[in-house]
C-alpha cells in the first residue's frame, strides 16, 4: 500500500509510551490523529499489527467516533456547536457566513484540501455562544459576524490556531450564585486527611448518611454503589470519574474541571480509600480537550504534595493514582458501562448489564464510575460529614445541585442552590422574561411550561443533570424538539434497532412536518416511536430520545399543527407540483389541468 | 442493581404467558423457554452464541418491566409475558424498521422461504412496511470465489462476527461506523471478503439469519414453496433448532 502522507511523529515511540496495550486503542488513534490529522487505512493496519488486533476491528473503533476520521480532511475543520442555544444565538446564518466566505459546502472539504466546515453536539459553551471547536483541540466562543469575517482571513493566509487571538480561546466560568460545592473549598488534602483519620468503613458509613445521589443523572445511591465495588470480589478495584459532560446544554462540570478539580481529584482519591482501589481514570470529553494540560499540571502537583502516589499523605498502602483519558466525540459514552467500552479502546457501545460496572467494570474488575460533581461532593462531605450534607436540600435530595443556565435568560451562566428550589425561582435570578418553556436536564430531561415553574428541582420532582435551557415566547417548541431529535440520531451508537432506526424516522418526520408536509397522521406515528422506544432500546439514550417530542406534543401541540397543512390527512407529497410536470410536457395550463379546479 | 442473579444459580420455575418454564443455572429467559419449546420471536440471538440484545424483538415484560428475554437472567416466580398483543405489535414495528433500513426484495432473494427475517415477519402479521423505505447505498462484495456478501440484506444481527470470533478463532468480521450508518466490516488488507480468512465450511458463512452472507452457485437448488418455512410457520419450529 502506497503511504499517502509522510510520517511527521514517531509512532513507535507513541505505541511504546502506550505499552502496545489493545485497551488503550483509543487513545493510541486519537494522539495518531493529532499529528496526522487523519487516520489512514495504513495507519490502522500499523496499529492493528502492534496491537495484535484485527483490522477490522481498529476500523470499527475508528469510525464510530465522530472526531475520528478515516478520509482525508482538510487543514483546517472547524465545528459549529449544533446545541439549540447555540441557534438561538445565530450559529447558523454564522456557519453560513463562514462557509460563503470560504467558498466551501457544510459537510464538505474545500477541493484543496485547506478547510472543512460543519456542525458537532454541544460543546458545552452555552452561555458563552454560538461555540465553535477548532481541530478537535482549540474553541471558540462569542463568535459573531466580526469573529467570522477574520477567522476566514486567517484561515485563508494559513495562519494556525495557536497564532490566532487568544481572546477567542476565552472560557469563563460564570459563576452567577455559589453554595457548598462551588464556595470556600478546602484546602488540598483535607478531605483525605478527614476520610482517613475516620478509615474506609467509616468514611462509607457517613457517606451512606449524606444520601449523596449521583449528580449525572441516573441519581444513584453514591454509597450503596461504593459499597457494592468495596464487597466485590477482583484483584484489583478502579474509580472512574465521568467527565464526559455530553448532555447538551450542560457545563458545570467543565467549570469543576476548569476551577475546582482539586475537589474532583480528592473525591476520587476518597472513593479509593473506601472501595481499596489503586488507579482512577478520568474520562474526560474530547470537547474539553483543552482542559487536558491545566487537569494534568493539578494531578502532577497533588503527587508532589503527596495527594497521589504511594502512601498517600503518609499512610503505609494507600497507593492511588489518576490517569486521564481523552474521549473524541460520542454523547453515549456518558452511559457508563460504554464510557468503560470506551476506556477499553473499544467501541461505546452500552453492555449487557448485569453485571454492572460495581462488579464487572474496567477490564472486568469492581469499578465505581461517578459524575464529576458527586466527587467534588464526596470531599465536601468528608471534611464537613454526611449529616451536614443530608441537612441541605430535601429528604430524599440531599445537599446541592449545580444548574448550567443558558438561553433566553440576561444572565446565563453557573448557578448552586440547595435541592428542593423552584424552577420559577432560578428563572427569576438568571433575569428571564416572558418564559415559555425551560428544559431541565437536557433533551433527555423534562419540558416544563409556564404552568409548571411551581415545581421543585430534585429526585422526586424534577431531577436534573444539570442543563437548564430557557425558551421565551418568540421560540418555535417545535424546532426546539427537532434539533433534540437531530441530535439523537446524530448520537445514536447504531447497536439496537428501535434507536438505530427510531431516531432517524423521527428526524424524518419532523422534517416533514418543517417542510409543511405533515399531517395528523404524522404525528400519531410520532406518538408510537415515541412510546416503542421507551420500552425496547437497549439503554437510555433510545429510551430519552423522544423525551422532548413526547413534553412538546403533549404541551405544547399547537406548536406541531401550526407546521401541519392539514390537521387531518395530507399526503406526503405536493400533487399539484407534481401535476405541473404534465402541464409543462402537455402544454396544458387550463382551468381543467390545475387539481383545486377538480370537484 | 439485580437482586435476582443468586437465583439464576439454581434451577427453579418462571411463568411465560401463565404457562410455568423450568430453567437451569444461568440460564436466559429466552434459553429455559427454547428449552421447554416455548417460541420468543428473535433475530440476533442463537443458542450456540452468546446473547447480543441488539435487535430487541424478544423483549418481553418480566414482572411488568419490559426486558431483553436473551439478556434477563430467569428467576424464581418471575412473571414474564410474551405473546401479548402489546410486545407483538411492538416486535412487528420493529421488524418494519428493519425492512425500511435496509433494502430487502423477498421475491428476488434466494434467502426467501430459509430467511429468519421473511418468517418471523410472516408470523407477527406484518403485511406492509409502514414506514418510508430508506433506500440506503450499501456494498455488494461478490469478490469471494465461493461466498456474496449483500450488505443490502444485512440487518447487523452481529451472529456473523461472534461465529467468526467464538468458534472458528478468525474474527473475520467486526461493526463499522456509527448510528444509522452502522455496517459490517470484513478484516482484510483491501476490506474485501476474498482477501479475509473465511472459508465456505466456516460458521460464520453459515450463520447470517438472512441473505446477506450466501454461497454462490447454489440457487434455488430447493424450489420456493418446499422451504423450511414454507413447510410450518417459525412458531412450530423451536425444537427443530431454528433458526
Amino acid at each position: 500500500m502506497d503511504r499517502m502522507k509522510p510520517f511527521t511523529y514517531d509512532l513507535q515511540a507513541l505505541l511504546d509510551r502506550h505499552q502496545r496495550l489493545p485497551h488503550r486503542l483509543v487513545q493510541i488513534l486519537r494522539e495518531m490523529q493529532a499529528h496526522s490529522a487523519w487516520l489512514s487505512r495504513e495507519d490502522l493496519t500499523l496499529v492493528a499489527d502492534a496491537l495484535h488486533l484485527p483490522l477490522a476491528q481498529v476500523q470499527g473503533v475508528a469510525e464510530f467516533y465522530h472526531f475520528f476520521h478515516t478520509q482525508p480532511v482538510g487543514q483546517y475543520r472547524v465545528l459549529f456547536s449544533d446545541n439549540i442555544t447555540d441557534h438561538l444565538l445565530g450559529s447558523e446564518a454564522l456557519l453560513h457566513d463562514l462557509c460563503h466566505r470560504l467558498k466551501v459546502e457544510p459537510g464538505q472539504l474545500r477541493a484543496d484540501g485547506r478547510v472543512s466546515v460543519t456542525t458537532t453536539s454541544c460543546t458545552g459553551l452555552c452561555d458563552q455562544g454560538p461555540a465553535a471547536l477548532i481541530n478537535h483541540h482549540q474553541i471558540i466562543t462569542r463568535l459573531t459576524p466580526g469573529r467570522i469575517e477574520h477567522l476566514a482571513a486567517l484561515i485563508e493566509k494559513q495562519v494556525p490556531p495557536t497564532h490566532w487571538p487568544a481572546e477567542w480561546s476565552r472560557v469563563d466560568d460564570q459563576i452567577r450564585r455559589a453554595d457548598v460545592k462551588l464556595g470556600v473549598q478546602p484546602a488540598p488534602g483535607k478531605g483525605i486527611a478527614a476520610a482517613i483519620a475516620r478509615g474506609p468503613q467509616a468514611m462509607l458509613d457517613d457517606i451512606k448518611r449524606s444520601k449523596l445521589r449521583g449528580r449525572g443523572g441516573a441519581g444513584y445511591a453514591t454509597g450503596t454503589k461504593w459499597q457494592l465495588c468495596r464487597n466485590a470480589p477482583g484483584h484489583t478495584h478502579y474509580v472512574v470519574c465521568n467527565a464526559d459532560e455530553g448532555e447538551p446544554g450542560t457545563f458545570k462540570d467543565r467549570v469543576l474541571l476548569s476551577s475546582y478539580a482539586d475537589t474532583v481529584f480528592e473525591g476520587m482519591t476518597i472513593a479509593a480509600w473506601v472501595v481499596g482501589s489503586r488507579q482512577g481514570l478520568m474520562y474526560l470529553r474530547g470537547e474539553y480537550r483543552y482542559l487536558l494540560e491545566p487537569l494534568q499540571a493539578v494531578l502532577q502537583r497533588r503527587r508532589e504534595q503527596g495527594l497521589l502516589g504511594h502512601g498517600i499523605q503518609g499512610q503505609t498502602g494507600f497507593d492511588f493514582d489518576i490517569e486521564i483519558h481523552v474521549g473524541a466525540g460520542a454523547y453515549v459514552c456518558g452511559e457508563e458501562s460504554a464510557l468503560i467500552e470506551s476506556l477499553e479502546g473499544k467501541r461505546g457501545t452500552p453492555r449487557i448489564r448485569p453485571p454492572f460496572p460495581v462488579e464487572q467494570g474496567y477490564l472486568g474488575q469492581p469499578t465505581v464510575v461517578n459524575n464529576v460533581e458527586t466527587f467534588s461532593a464526596a470531599t465536601h462531605i468528608a471534611v464537613h460529614g454526611g449529616a451536614w450534607w443530608a441537612g441541605i436540600g430535601t429528604a430524599q435530595s440531599t445537599g446541592t445541585k449545580i444548574h448550567s443556565v443558558s438561553g433566553d435568560c440576561e444572565r446565563p451562566g453557573i448557578y448552586e442552590y440547595p435541592f428542593g428550589t423552584r424552577i420559577g425561582r432560578i428563572l427569576e435570578d438568571c433575569g428571564a422574561h416572558n418564559t415559555q418553556a425551560v428544559q431541565v436536564g437536557g433533551p433527555s430531561g423534562v419540558c416544563l411550561s409556564a404552568l409548571e415553574f411551581g415545581r421543585r428541582i430534585g429526585f422526586e420532582d424534577v431531577p436534573t443533570a444539570g442543563a437548564f435551557m430557557v425558551f421565551n415566547r418568540t421560540r418555535d417548541l417545535f424546532e426546539v424538539a427537532r434539533n433534540f431529535a437531530q441530535f439523537f440520531a446524530h448520537e445514536s451508537c447504531g447497536f439496537c434497532t428501535p434507536c438505530r432506526v427510531g431516531t432517524e424516522l423521527v428526524v424524518r418526520r419532523m422534517n416533514k412536518l418543517k417542510k409543511g408536509y405533515g399531517s395528523s397522521e404524522d404525528v400519531q406515528v410520532l406518538y408510537e416511536l415515541d412510546k416503542l422506544m421507551h420500552g425496547a432500546t437497549h439503554c437510555g439514550l433510545g429510551a430519552a430520545a423522544c423525551n422532548p417530542l413526547r413534553d412538546t406534543i403533549a404541551k405544547f401541540r399547537p406548536a406541531y399543527e401550526r407546521h401541519l397543512t392539514s390537521l387531518h390527512f395530507a399526503p406526503g407529497f405536493d400533487l399539484d407540483a407534481e401535476l405541473s410536470q404534465a402541464r409543462l410536457a402537455t402544454g396544458r395550463d387550463d382551468t381543467g389541468a390545475h387539481l383545486e379546479n377538480i370537484p | 442493581m439485580s437482586s435476582n442473579r443468586i437465583d439464576a444459580l439454581s434451577p427453579g420455575t418462571f411463568t411465560l404467558d401463565g404457562e410455568e418454564v423450568e430453567f437451569g443455572p444461568g440460564d436466559t429467559i429466552l434459553q429455559a423457554a427454547t428449552r421447554a419449546g416455548h417460541y420468543i420471536p428473535h433475530l440476533c440471538w442463537h443458542p450456540d452464541f452468546h446473547p447480543n440484545g441488539s435487535c430487541r424483538l424478544c423483549t418481553v415484560k418480566v414482572n411488568g418491566r419490559s426486558g431483553a428475554a436473551c439478556t434477563v437472567h430467569a428467576a424464581s416466580g418471575q412473571e414474564v409475558d410474551s405473546n401479548t398483543d402489546e410486545l407483538n405489535a411492538q416486535r412487528k414495528t420493529l421488524l418494519q424498521m428493519l425492512f425500511v433500513e435496509g433494502n430487502h426484495f423477498c421475491p428476488s432473494c434466494e434467502k426467501s422461504g430459509n430467511c429468519l427475517l421473511q418468517a418471523t415477519a410472516y408470523q407477527m402479521g406484518m403485511e406492509d412496511p409502514h414506514f418510508e423505505e430508506f433506500y440506503p447505498d450499501r456494498p455488494l462484495d461478490a469478490s469471494h470465489p465461493d461466498l456474496l456478501l449483500d450488505l443490502n440484506r444485512c440487518i447487523l444481527c452481529g451472529l456473523c462476527v461472534r461465529a467468526s470470533a467464538e468458534v472458528d478463532r478468525k474474527n473475520v468480521f467486526a461493526m463499522g461506523g456509527h448510528g444509522v450508518k452502522t455496517h459490517l466490516v470484513v478484516n482484510s488488507a483491501s476490506g474485501q471478503l476474498a482477501d479475509s480468512a473465511l472459508k465456505p465450511g466456516d460458521r460464520a458463512a453459515n450463520i447470517c439469519p438472512v441473505g446477506a452472507l450466501l454461497p454462490k452457485r447454489r440457487g434455488f437448488a430447493i424450489p420456493i414453496g418446499q422451504r423450511k418455512y414454507d413447510h410450518k410457520p417459525v412458531s412450530q419450529q423451536v425444537e427443530e433448532g431454528a433458526p
